[in-house]
């Protein structure tokens, strides 16, 4: 059974995620609690709103060790948004504080030549032999980005201003820069084929 | 690769039904909102707007009712507006699945509205509602409370207040043009456009797809629609096929 525990950010909007697994024939529950979160079979780390503050909700829940080691393990994880630049050390949104770190590299905000937040549809390129995510059209709405791949990590991209990271996949665990649960048909088959890791691990 | 320009339906919500006008008034009937969203969604609507036009209190809860009945049924964007005064209106909003938050009147009365939102929960879901009238002599003011109040504020300096207060983006309706079928008041897009670094959708006015095309190029990032989707006139497939045949950028 894939039980999906989506950990509640403060700000994110949970609605829209918990609809999206909802169409897939999954209800998902919320859970801040970490021995929850070590249990599950798949955990979704949804993000919208600033670094600092879904990074502070991270630390007052004490998730840091639960989330970070779920992540290394390569556990059906899937962060969304913000909550894919947390993995990485540290943002320019939110000078000195500390992300998870997982991802050695510091998001950074656009170039000023193109308007921000970037709110729209954007194409996303998978990177070879991608477990999760076909060519198409996604959802993004973010003033920060990744610019580079990590190493270790599987990279999408997408261009804005130049190429950024879109998607990160290593192991069961997938990280979308884009809202795949408001990227119509095509992000509900992302949601699909990364819940279908979920029932792998159970 | 560049971001695709977005063609948005938006819903007039009324008591839990689609109602459309001509310049904000005489308000008739055009369907279930959760039946239109459902059915431009499919057509390869990039987003929904819901904006709640009901003048009582009764209406407004059933407003958070078609948010969630929507949000079970769409898989894209939901802006919803109408009515917002505080950050827990926007955060009941959010709660029932909207994804982003339109401002209006409220936040012309009480500008620290926008700052509140956008704290909380990002720019990127602080729209900010603007209803913009022509002075007569060459610029605009933002009207308010549906049209019936004029305000003397100057459209473009109001968008560049709110931005700096942390407004994502502007949905920018041409009281004049609202309804009218008369074409996207153009001046009125570029002006704001250039005014502002977030992106501008254009509101108000749409009769063809000649309209939309014309007020992306006049630097609109999207453009919303809704007479001519609820009267069956078009649909929001035929108006993209011919904005890609007029060489712009849409998500097929």
């Amino acid at each position: 059974m894939s039980d999906i525990v989506i950990v509640p950010t403060g700000t994110a909007n949970i609605a829209s995620v918990a609809a999206a697994f909802r169409r897939l024939g999954v209800e998902p529950t919320e859970s801040t609690r970490s021995d929850e979160i070590e249990r599950a079979a798949g955990v979704v780390v949804p993000g919208v709103g600033a670094f600092a503050a879904a990074m502070d909700r991270v630390d007052s829940t004490r998730l840091r060790v639960a989330l970070t080691e779920r992540i290394n393990e390569g556990r059906a994880t899937l962060v969304v948004c913000v909550g894919m630049q947390l993995l990485c050390a540290a943002s320019e949104e939110s000078p000195g504080i500390a992300g998870l770190g997982v991802i050695d590299d510091r998001v950074e905000r656009f170039d000023s030549e193109e308007r921000v937040p970037q709110l729209g549809w954007n194409r996303v390129e998978p990177p070879r032999n991608s477990r999760f995510l076909e060519p198409g059209w996604a959802y993004f709405a973010n003033s920060y980005r990744l610019r580079q791949a990590p190493d270790g990590w599987a990279a999408a991209t997408t261009g804005y201003g130049g190429e950024f990271v879109s998607a990160l996949e290593r192991d069961d665990v997938l990280a979308c820069q884009f809202h795949p649960e408001l990227s119509g048909a095509w992000g509900a088959r992302v949601l699909g084929r990364w819940m279908a890791t979920t029932k792998e691990t159970a | 690769m560049t971001l695709a320009s977005r063609v948005i339906p938006c819903l007039d919500i009324r008591d839990g039904r689609v109602v459309k006008g001509v310049r904000f008034q005489s308000l008739r009937d055009a369907g279930d909102p959760v039946e239109c969203a459902a059915l431009y969604q499919d057509q390869g609507a990039d987003e929904i707007v819901l904006l709640d036009v009901s003048a009582t209190p009764e209406g407004r809860g059933n407003a958070l009712e078609t948010v969630r009945r929507v949000r079970a049924t769409l898989s894209i964007p939901l802006t919803v507006g109408g009515g917002v005064r505080s950050a827990d209106d926007a955060a009941s909003l959010l709660g029932a699945g909207a994804d982003k938050i339109g401002v209006n009147t409220a936040a012309v009365r009480r500008p620290a509205l926008i700052e509140e939102i956008a704290e909380r929960f990002g720019s990127q879901c602080a729209v900010l509602a603007v209803d913009a009238a022509a002075t007569g002599s060459g610029g605009w003011e933002v009207v308010v409370e549906s049209g019936h109040t004029r305000t003397g504020i100057d459209v473009g300096q109001w968008c560049r207040k709110a931005t700096a207060r942390g407004a994502g983006e502007i949905l920018l309706t041409s009281w004049d043009r609202d309804g009218t079928r008369d074409g996207y008041d153009l001046d009125l897009v570029a002006a704001v456009s250039g005014a502002v670094t977030v992106p501008v959708i254009a509101s108000g006015g749409a009769n063809n797809a000649g309209h939309l095309l014309e007020a992306l190029r006049a630097g609109a990032s999207a453009v919303l629609v809704a007479s001519i989707l609820h009267d069956g006139d078009t649909t929001v497939g035929h108006l993209k096929k011919a904005l890609t045949q007029g060489g712009v950028v849409v998500r097929p």
